[in-house]
């Protein structure tokens, strides 16, 4: 039983009976997921783990092309365009993704990981093009005023909190539709949390933001919309401020009470 | 507290059990080092007295030379410039072939760790690593000397050593590779990048230190080999840069010194321009690793 409440017009993802088996025929991570994504709104994915969160974030940029043993089944739409007929490198550059550890490029600068995304596609920019990019996606997750002097030393120098704001400006340099967040701050101290929870409310004017996290109050703090997932299953899917205020689903009140999770 | 005061006695025992078994430790450690000092120690006494310019920069003599020089009291003339240019050239041929097979051979285990066959790769190349060197030397001669080059030549020789050096390499790769963490390859995927790029250019940068290490190490390991040099490479008296001619190399001379009786004091000073390369490259590589973590 799904408890769909939301009536979300012209959706920038749009999933159709999606399923994901991590073996050929085996058991579902992710069972049978129907789902429009808001656009310009910030989407949270939430549920105890293994519940298949990450799983389901993670096949709105076919990542799971890379692994042959995962098998999935069902559509998902960009715009209204199956993603299975999109290559997954324009599919990747529409849909940006950040880690759940922050994973600069250890032998590039924080010039070049911000860039890494052309560089490593072989796409040639003027040096102009190039400054550009780099000031505005750094400007635009606040790092710019901190790294503008040392652009040219390595991202890893970077301490953790900068690290992940660096790897969202990587992610943000193709100009994405949509940016999937696997848990960003679970590595980082609450200061550096806070930060990218701020940078993540600023970012929704521009960009749609798909956010997968364990942690319920930040779920409440920042995002619009919210799922509850358990055991593979879509089990809530609401506004925030509905779920946590009148949650439908007997399990989602257990979760978001405590109660398991 | 109680127990410490009324267990004062046993403490006093066990202090002294602690002390008696580190005496023991500090013990047998100086026991396993004073070899290796000694090695240094009677390679520097007896060799450095013939290190000058010309033992770098002339070939071996000949055993008339080197009589009538101890005769006359003096040290004996030439060099092992033979022996070095030989060995570099060996050694360098060795590293072209080895090094790329084994980085690819390394990447592929790497990405199939699973897989069987790549268990059946990882054993062979185990496998190879214990094989004697004097066999692949006898392998060596059949492949290339009887077939490829006609007679004894450098190419034997690199042919041997590279067989050497690729267990080495295959595992250090892999084994580099395998610390590098998973999300970082990913963070590639996730930007569109194809495959190989990821490798090229996130993977094997990201990787250098480790690999030069584990390359560092395999060309130090088969800088010393006579055995399957004996069998492949022969020895030769001039300083020979053609792949299908004899060539010497530094542990051959050794062994040629060796069985010259004029030529004693030169087998000292070579062993400790060996063992000073052999140390030095090692140092370096060790230097990358700690530079690494």
């Amino acid at each position: 039983m799904i408890t769909h409440n939301l009536n979300i017009e012209k959706p920038v993802l749009s999933i159709k009976e999606l399923s994901v088996a991590y073996e050929k025929g085996g058991k579902h991570a992710v069972d049978n997921v129907n789902a429009d994504i808001k656009r310009n709104a910030i989407t949270a994915i939430m549920g105890p783990s293994g519940c298949g969160k990450s799983t389901l974030l993670r096949a709105f940029n076919r990542m799971h092309d890379l692994y042959s043993n995962i098998e999935t089944k069902g559509k998902i739409f960009l715009n209204g365009k199956d993603i299975d007929n999109i290559s997954t490198i324009t599919l990747r550059r529409r849909v940006g993704m950040v880690f759940q550890r922050p994973n600069p490029f250890p032998t590039m600068s924080i010039y070049d990981n911000v860039i890494a995304g052309y560089k490593l596609n072989g796409i040639r920019l003027k040096k102009q093009q190039k400054d550009d990019i780099v000031e505005e996606s750094l400007t635009d997750v606040v790092l710019w005023n901190e790294v503008k002097d040392s652009l040219f030393k390595k991202g890893t120098f970077l301490s953790g909190g900068q690290q992940q704001r660096l790897c969202i400006a990587r992610a943000l340099a193709f100009q994405p539709d949509v940016i999937l967040l696997d848990e960003p701050t679970s590595a980082l101290d609450p200061v550096a949390t806070s930060k990218v929870e701020d940078l993540l409310v600023k970012l929704k004017q521009k960009y749609s933001i798909v956010l997968v996290t364990h942690n319920m109050s930040q779920a409440a703090r920042i995002s619009d919309n919210s799922m509850f997932m358990y055991l593979g299953d879509l089990v809530e899917y609401d506004r925030t401020k509905n779920m946590f205020t009148n949650p439908k689903d007997k399990r989602t009140e257990e979760y978001l009470t405590g109660k398991f999770g | 507290m109680l127990v410490i005061i009324n267990n004062s006695g046993e403490s006093n025992y066990r202090s002294k059990k602690n002390k008696l078994f580190l005496g023991l430790v500090i013990l047998l450690s100086l026991l396993t080092i004073s070899p290796v000092v000694l090695i240094i120690y009677k390679l520097i006494a007896k060799g450095i007295h013939q290190i000058n310019l010309s033992f770098f920069t002339e070939t071996a003599p000949d055993t008339l030379a080197a009589m009538t020089a101890i005769n006359n009291g003096e040290i004996i003339p030439g060099g092992i410039l033979n022996g070095i240019t030989g060995t570099l050239f060996m050694v360098t041929l060795a590293s072209f072939m080895a090094i790329p097979i084994g980085i690819m051979i390394g990447i592929f285990l790497y990405e199939n760790t699973e897989k069987k066959y790549a268990a059946i790769i990882r054993d062979i190349s185990d496998i190879m690593q214990g094989i004697p060197s004097i066999v692949l030397g006898l392998i060596a001669y059949l492949w290339i000397v009887k077939n490829v080059t006609n007679g004894f030549s450098a190419l034997a020789g690199a042919v041997a050593l590279t067989i050497m050096m690729l267990p080495l390499i295959i595992r250090s790769t892999e084994e580099t590779l395998k610390m590098i963490p998973q999300s970082i390859k990913e963070a590639g995927f996730a930007l569109g990048v194809p495959y190989h790029k990821v490798m090229l250019r996130v993977l094997i940068p990201s990787s250098l230190s480790g690999l030069l290490t584990g390359i560092l190490l395999a060309i130090s390991r088969v800088l010393g080999e006579t055995a399957p040099l004996l069998l492949t490479a022969l020895g030769s008296p001039i300083v020979n840069l053609n792949i299908d001619k004899p060539t010497s190399a530094v542990p051959l001379l050794i062994w040629d010194f060796y069985n010259d009786p004029n030529m004693v004091d030169l087998i000292w000073s070579s062993s400790l321009f060996l063992m000073g390369f052999v140390l030095t490259l090692n140092l370096i590589s060790k230097r990358i690793a700690a530079k690494r973590t």
